[in-house]
Parts: C-alpha cells; structure tokens; sequence
C-alpha cells in the first residue's frame, strides 16, 4: 500500500533499466553454421578435393590444407561445380594445368599399369613360385619308409614319452 | 647357383635407380603446358587500372611472363637479375602480379626497380591457376604463335639465363 | 672443449670398429683364437666412446652451446631442457648418432649374452655388426658430423622445428630406431651363418629372441609415430602412407615374415634360404629407409635436411652392404640342405603362404614408394602415388593373410588333414557370420564396415577358441593355474600378438567407417554437434608458453545435458621460426575419441573449428601395443634360457646343437 522510496525506486527504475538491459541481449548460444552456405556442394566439393594433390603441402590434399594455394583451388573446384561442370571435367581441368603429379590417386595408364596391376602380378606369381617350389621340393626329398623293426621300437619310444607329449 | 642370383640382380637395378633418382628434384612439378597454347587472359594492368592486357596483346613477338608477388622472398633474389636482363632488351617481358594487393606491388616495383613492360594484376591468382602456377617465382617463356616454350620454377639465376634463356629466345626469333 | 672431445671419441670408435670387425672375421677363417678374441672388448670399447660421445652432444644442447652448427640450427635458449635434450636427434646429424648409439647398444647386449655361443659365430656376429658401426661413423665422420663447429657462435639458436617439441618425439625415434637397428643381428647372425656354411636349427633357435625384441621395438616405435601424428598434426589422421612412413613398414612387414620363417627353420630345419633371405631383406629395408629419408630422392614431411652427397655415400653403403651380402648369399645357398619333409596342407605350407604374402604386401608398398622415383628417373613424366593407392591395393592383399592367421595354429606340422581342421574352425566361422548379420542389422552398416568386423571376429574368436583347446588338452585334474603355465611363452606370445591384431582391425574398421568430421564457423557461445554429442563454444585467451604465444579456445562438452569434458584447442605461434602450429584437444575414450581443432580465424572473435567423432580410435592402439607385447612374450619364452641353466648346471659351455627333435605340436 504505502510503498517506501526504496520500493519506489526498485519498481520505476531499477527493474525497468534490467529488463532493458536484458532485452537488449542477443541470445547467443546457437548452432554454428557450417563453412560453407550450401553444405550440399560442400561436400562434393570435398569429394573432389580428397582426389587432388595440394601441391605446395607434404603429402596432403587440398581437402586437408589450410594452404592459400589449397584455399584457391578449392574455391576453383567450388566455382566449377555450381557451374554444372563434371566430375570428370574438374579434375580434368586441374590435370591441364598441374599434370598427373596433381592427383592423389595415381591416373591408370599405359605408364603406371605396372604400379596398379604390379602388386597382383607379384601375388599370382609369388603363389605359382610357391606352388613350384613345393612341387619340386616333395620331388627331391627322399621318402624315407621304415622296416618292421624300426616301426616296432618307433611305437615304444613314443610310448615311453606320452606324458610329455601330453604336457604341451 | 643361378636362381640365387636373382636377388642380386633385382638390388643392383634398384640402386641404378636410386643413383639417378639422386639427381631428379622429386618436389619440382613440370609444366603439362609446354608445347601447349598460352591460356588466354585479359586482367587490367597493375599500374593503370584503367587498361588492361591480355595474351593477345603480345601475339607475334617471343616474350617472358614473369609471376611476382611483393610478398615473396625469393622473387626478392631473382628481380635485380630480371632489372638487368630487361635492360639487354633482349625480350618483352610480362609481370604477372599473383594474389597481390596493388598498391603493394606498385610500391614493390617502385622500390626494387620495374623490368616490366607492363605488369597484369591478378589479385584472385585464377589466371596463376590456368598457368598452373603452384609456387611464386615462376618464369614462362612464350613463342611468336602463342605457343608455351619453356617453364622455369623458382628464382632466375644467371646460369637460367645464358644456359636456357637465351638460346631458346634466339632460336625461337628465328623461326 | 667437449665437442672436439666428442669428436674424437667418434674418431676412436672408429678404429675400434675397424678393430672389431676386420681381424674377427678374418680370425674365424684362419682359426687365429686371438684375433676372434678381439671382438668383444672391442665391442665393449666403442660402445663407451659411443656413449661418451652422444652425452657430449647432449651436453652441448643442454648448455646452449651455439658454437656448435647442430646445436645452432636444431636449439634455442628459450627451449624447455627435455626438448633440449631431444633436440639432440631433432635433425640429420644427431639422429645418425642415435643410430649409431642403438647399434653399439645392441652390440654389447650380442656381446654379452653371447657366452655359450661358439668362438666363431661370435667373432663373426660381432665383426659384421663392426663393419655396419664403420659405416655410420665414417658416414658421420666425413659428410655429417655432429660436432661441427659455427664460427663465429650464433647469438641464440633457430630453435627445434615446433612439429618436434612433443613428448612423441622425444620417444619415437630412439624406439624406432631400436627397432631399425635391431634387425642387424638378425642379419648379422645369418651373415656369420652363410660365411661358416652353417645354416641349421640353431642357427635359428639362437636368431629368434634377438629378431623378436627388435621386431617388438620397430612395432612400437611405428606405433608412437601413429599416435603421435594423430595429436600434433592436427587433423585427425594417424597414417599418411607418407614415403618415410612406409620404409618403416616395409622391414616391420619383411620382419613379421622373417619371425614365422624362423619358427619353422627352428623347429622343422625347413626354409633356411628363404629365412636368410629374409633376414637379409629386413635389415636391407632399414637401411634403405635411412637413405630414403636422408638423400633428398623422396619428399615426405619426415625428411631431414637433403643433400645429394650424403645420399651417394649412403647408396654406396647400402649397395656394399647388401650387395655384398646377397653375393654371398649367392654363393653359399646351393649347398644348403631343404630339411624337414612336409605336406601340402600342413602348417609348414600356410607358414610359406604368410611369408609370399607379407612380402608381397612390403613388396607393394616398395613399389607405391618408389614408383614415382622409377618414372622420373625414365623420363616417363610425374605422378604420385598417395594414400587411395596404397588403400585399393595394400588392403585386399591383407585379407587373405588375416584370413590364414586364424587357421594357422589349427594345422598341425608336416601333414594335417583340412576335415580336422573345419572341425576345429565350424563353429567360430559360424559365429563370424553371426556376427556380421548382426552389425548388418544394428549397425545399418556399409559392406566394407561388416566385412572388417567378421575379419576381426574371425581372428579374436578363432584365437580365443584356439586357447581353449589347449588348456583343455591337459590331463584330467590339472588345475587352470598350471595348465596356463606350462603353456610356453612363445605359444602365449603367438596368441596375445594375433589378438593384437584382431583388435587392431576393429579399430580400424570402425574408424574409417564411422568417424565423421565437419569444418564449422564458431563465435562464443555457438554450439554444434557430432556423434551425440554437443560441443559449446565458451571461451577464448591469449596464452604465453615459454617459446610460443597462443590463442586458446575453451568449448565445453556434453552429451544428455552431462558435462562430458573441457576441451582447449590451441592454435601456436612459435616465436623464433614464426611458425603457426595447430594443437588439437582430444577427449580419449574406450569407444570414442572427441577430436577438436582449431583452423584458421575469421576475425576476432570467429574461428573455423573442425570437430570429428572418432569411434573406437584407440582401439588401434590398443592392438598395436598388445601385439608388441606379444612380441616380447614370445621372446623370453624358456627355451632361450636353458642353455645358460645347462651350463649352470654341468659346468661346461655348450656348443651349438640341434635342438632335439620334438615332434610336439609346440606354439
């Protein structure tokens, strides 16, 4: 009813500047938006930027490197697919201009058929070696057969010996 | 005994490689453009910007396209050679201003001398890209159709100079 | 004053490994006691002027000795003393010294625990060791010595490169290279066996720990430099198949089949020429690793300073050493006998099936390594061969090794009927593919995911049912306690390092198949998520290390409203090199690995962050340290003791003998 000065001043200004003050306030905390505005194309982006080499990099892709070089050639591969160009074709398009050592994925041609089918060759042929060095191994051992005799004190040897045997 | 030598054999092919692998620079990349047309460009020019200049501007004559940046070392080493040798006026050559700012590279060249006849301004490096220009300096040499003749990766020294440049631009004049 | 007595400490090590080697071997052919007498005190006294030499160097690092050019260009006076002292193998110089360092270590441990070896194996173990000590020291003493002086001293150092200053870096190297050198005795031991016409199961028997231990550090010095590159390289990944990387694959993969090979050879006398040719081949890798990293014909993140010379010195080394070596063995393997008769379908066979596999595996990686070297040098053009390669290919051809690792231990020696065998593994292959339609099920998982699973499961269940058939084996009555102990180490050693690997490829599997990661943009206060989990950006500071300044950022983790974790994410200025450095936060976890980095700012209070969910990460961890485990076990089984305990008990020392022929189907 009679409300003290204090009051007064709490309620007319104190509570009104808050109130201000708080609305003023942007609410902050919200979800951070991805890099790019259209996270669709960013990850095709990204499809074709693991595929390419960054050049002035140790062994890294474009994808990977905060290089200005990687930067630049990510925003090239970006501009051409919005453009509607092909896969193929952007890759084609970093190849004339850097060559083959721009990919990261070694080309197939005649020049590397010995890197992609090497490692197979090596398998079908270290098994044929295998194979032939079993075969002729087997041919050149002799069979050793054993006489009766031998047979007999063979059994009471392993007889003698079976708790060892047991033990392993 | 035969068959036992075969690892041998392998091992010493491997080490005839490696010999001559010691020789290569496995980071240099070569240029797929030599041989190839001279991409077409069109960027003002760095210290008019009102004008511009383009690849066919230079169409008929053997000429030098140099790419510098003011923010690169080593194009620091190489620019008083290039001074020197646009004295001799033995070729045209054309600057290439990479992913720089203008009033930076005017005052760059201010600074350390101009060799340019004229310098494009390629602040968003896309022409550096056609070129496949992967690391500042680079120095292209193009013949009188248009045609790219030769790379050079990294600064000029005057061994480039008398030892490629100059036998290449004579032979080229010629033809 | 110390580094010139350093200096001639190398000098001295030198003449004490010409002593070492040249009048050892040469002793053993002539029977001259005296001269084979020599080599182990002088294996003893270069390791002293070894040591005393490396301390030196540390020394001159740990006083900021900038007089010294290494010192100079690897330190700075604001460097914390442990990378100080790390420093010391931080570059070229140093960590040829390191090299040699490991090799007069594993030097003296041959020498000292070589007793009950006969004169010759010794002189000749220890002289071919001598001869590979000759060429490091030369190759420090005439192109890369450490001790070289900077006149006039440098005022402060260029500081250790920021990538080094790292707790991985002060244990990587020295464990690498323990591994690296370590396979010198291996292929010391079949040198000396090839120069005496003597390869036999003892020639193996003996091989066998000294190859287990180097193979177990080179298995935990490639681990280290995995787990090391996960955190400071900053982006998540923790194998490049990067050149320098895969020629310390190469002698760990030549390695695993040279350990295999060597259990046959100790046990049947079976394959002594492939096994001395593997061992060859091991230490050969080592070498040519070093070379790939010091010559300047690769690139690779790893690679030291590069200069051309050193690189012919080094290739003319190599091409004496293993030529050499390959020339002998040339000469001598004709006369080798074949040993142990076996079937087709035996443990034998399986065990030759490893080895044509991991050597073709080493033998794809050499290829992808050098093939680009290959081309240039033809003048066939420029390619390079990055990690897609190495995963199309390397892959596959692991399969079936992974495959036969689990039906191995299944198959007895010299013949086995596969009806046994199915018997054996029916019922783990059907809980593989229980397994896997499972994960189809709950996982919605993609083919390649499920497939690694069922690799996996084949190997752990078909391991752990292997085990279970063995301590069911004893007769009736036996308690659990001593069936477990009277499994030999080497049998324990062989499962523990196969569940390794087992665990290894879960981890594997999960993470290539699982993980994700996203570049988002971040402001204080913004939040986003990745696995079920919720990252909230709250704070950001300006730091002082001691020889860097850095921007950190604060982000709180949750996941069901739970405060999970506080994550800090660094982004580094080191001050001498102005070099930027990424210093990413992980939250480790048994399941999951929360990986959070920061790129590059957007202006002053916005970064670009890139938040990854790694599931099961440190499995691979996990599988790597417990296949070096096994490793160990496997090599302080027994039986590599008793000969000491023999002698202990008869008095007398024992020459080489054929261990008896068990015909126990022993692990």
């Amino acid at each position: 009813m009679h409300k003290s000065i204090l009051h007064k001043l709490i309620s007319y200004t104190l509570l009104p500047c808050l109130l201000l003050i708080l609305s003023a306030m942007p609410v902050h905390a919200k979800e951070a938006p991805n890099v790019s505005a259209d996270p669709v194309l960013e990850k095709h982006v990204m499809a074709i930027a693991e595929e390419l080499r960054c050049l002035v990099c140790q062994n890294q892709t474009i994808a990977d490197s905060h290089a200005d070089l990687a930067i630049d050639l990510r925003n090239q591969v970006r501009e051409k697919l919005a453009q509607g160009m092909s896969d193929r074709d952007v890759i084609d398009f970093m190849v004339q201009r850097y060559g083959d050592f721009v990919l990261y994925r070694p080309p197939v041609k005649a020049t590397t058929w010995l890197l992609w089918f090497g490692p197979f060759l090596f398998l079908v042929g270290g098994i044929f070696f295998l194979g032939l060095k079993l075969k002729r191994r087997a041919r050149d051992l002799p069979v050793v057969t054993l006489s009766e005799a031998e047979k007999t004190r063979v059994t009471a040897l392993l007889a003698s010996t079976t708790e060892s045997k047991d033990k392993t | 005994m035969k068959r036992f030598l075969w690892p041998l054999a392998a091992f010493i092919a491997l080490v005839v490689f490696l010999g001559v692998g010691l020789r290569l620079n496995p980071r240099e990349v070569p240029s797929p453009l030599i041989g190839k047309p001279v991409p077409a460009f069109q960027l003002t020019q760095l210290l008019d910007a009102d004008k511009t200049i383009s690849d066919r501007d230079m169409a008929g004559q053997v000429w030098l396209l140099n790419v510098w940046a003011s923010w690169c070392v080593s194009c620091r080493q190489e620019h008083p050679i290039l001074v020197e040798f646009a004295k001799a006026n033995v070729v045209p050559i054309i600057g290439l201003n990479y992913k720089d700012g203008r009033q930076d590279g005017a005052d760059w060249l201010a600074k350390f001398g101009n060799p340019y006849r004229v310098s494009a301004f390629d602040s968003a490096g896309r022409v550096g890209i056609d070129f496949g220009v992967y690391g500042v300096p680079e120095t292209f040499v193009i013949d009188k159709h248009g045609v790219i003749r030769y790379k050079q990766i990294g600064p000029i020294t005057p061994e480039v100079i008398t030892d490629k440049l100059l036998p290449l631009i004579k032979e080229l004049n010629r033809a | 004053m110390i580094p010139e007595i350093g200096n001639f400490a190398i000098m001295l090590a030198l003449c004490l490994a010409l002593v070492q080697s040249i009048l050892p071997i040469a002793g053993s052919f002539r029977g001259n006691q005296r001269w084979m007498a020599l080599a182990r005190p002088a294996a003893y006294g270069q390791f002293i002027f070894i040591t005393f030499a490396f301390v030196c160097l540390v020394y001159a690092f740990v006083s900021n000795d900038f007089s010294v050019a290494y010192v100079a260009s690897n330190s700075n006076s604001t460097l914390p003393v442990y990378y100080r002292v790390s420093g010391t193998w931080g570059g070229h110089e140093g960590s040829l010294l390191l090299w040699t360092q490991m090799l007069v270590l594993w030097t003296l441990a041959v020498a000292l625990f070589s007793r009950q070896l006969p004169q010759e194996t010794v002189a000749r173990v220890l002289g071919v060791m001598g001869l590979i000590s000759v060429g490091f020291l030369c190759f420090m003493l005439f192109t890369s010595d450490p001790f070289d002086r900077l006149l006039p001293a440098a005022a402060d150092g260029n500081d250790l490169n920021p990538l080094l200053q790292d707790f991985g870096m002060i244990v990587h190297p020295p464990l690498l290279y323990m591994g690296y050198v370590g396979f010198s005795v291996a292929f010391a031991f079949a040198i000396a066996a090839l120069m005496g016409g003597q390869l036999d199961a003892a020639w193996a028997r003996r091989s066998r720990p000294w190859t287990l231990v180097a193979w177990m550090f080179l298995t935990l010095g490639i681990f280290l430099g995995s787990f090391w590159a996960y955190y400071e390289l900053g982006w998540g990944g923790w194998w490049f198949w990067d050149a320098v990387e895969n020629a310390s694959f190469m002698p760990w993969l030549v390695g695993t089949a040279l350990i295999h090979s060597l259990a046959v050879t100790e046990k049947r006398g079976s394959f002594k020429n492939w096994t001395v040719l593997l061992a060859i081949m091991a230490f050969s890798l080592s070498l040519l690793g070093t070379f790939l990293v010091r010559s300047g014909v690769l690139t690779s993140v790893h690679a030291f300073a590069t200069d051309p010379r050193r690189g012919l010195f080094i290739l003319v080394f190599l091409t004496i050493v293993i030529g050499g070596s390959l020339l002998l063995f040339a000469w001598r393997a004709p006369k080798v006998g074949l040993g142990g008769r076996f079937s087709l379908f035996s443990r034998e066979s399986l065990l030759l099936a490893n080895n044509v596999l991991l050597v073709v595996a080493a033998g794809t990686v050499f290829l992808g390594t050098l093939y680009p070297l290959f081309l240039d040098a033809l003048d066939l053009g420029k390619i390079s061969v990055g990690p897609p390669y190495f995963e199309a290919v390397f892959v596959p051809l692991m399969i079936p090794a992974l495959l036969l690792m689990a039906i191995g231990p299944f198959v007895r020696w010299k013949e086995s009927k596969w009806q046994d065998v199915w018997r054996n593994l029916r019922w783990v292959g059907a809980a593989t593919l229980l397994l896997a339609l499972a994960a189809v099920v709950t996982l919605t998982a993609s083919p390649m995911l499920v497939f690694g699973l069922a690799v996996a499961a084949w190997i752990l269940l078909a391991t752990g049912w292997q085990l279970l058939q063995r301590l069911r084996h004893a007769p009736a009555g036996t308690s659990l306690l001593l069936r477990i102990s009277s499994l030999p180490r080497s049998y324990w050693g062989m499962l523990i390092a196969h569940a390794g690997i087992g665990v290894f490829v879960v981890g594997v599997t999960l993470v290539k198949g699982m993980e994700t990661a996203n570049d988002v943009r971040m402001q204080i206060g913004d939040t986003t998520s990745a696995g079920g989990y919720v990252f909230r950006f709250t704070d950001l500071k300006d730091i002082q290390g001691p020889n860097y300044t850095a921007t950190q950022a604060v982000f709180e983790v949750t996941r069901d409203g739970k405060t999970i974790a506080i994550m800090k994410p660094e982004k580094r200025l080191f001050t001498v090199q102005n070099m930027p450095m990424t210093e990413a936060a992980i939250d480790r976890g048994f399941t999951r690995d929360l990986y959070l980095a920061l790129g590059e700012p957007v202006n002053k209070t916005t970064w670009i962050v890139r938040v990854q969910h790694k599931p099961f990460v440190c499995w691979i961890w996990a599988g790597c340290l417990i296949i070096a485990f096994g490793g160990l076990m496997a090599a302080l089984d027994r039986r590599y003791r008793v000969s000491r305990r023999k002698r202990q008990e008869e008095g007398s020392a024992i020459p080489s003998d054929p261990l008896p022929n068990t015909a126990t189907a022993r692990g």
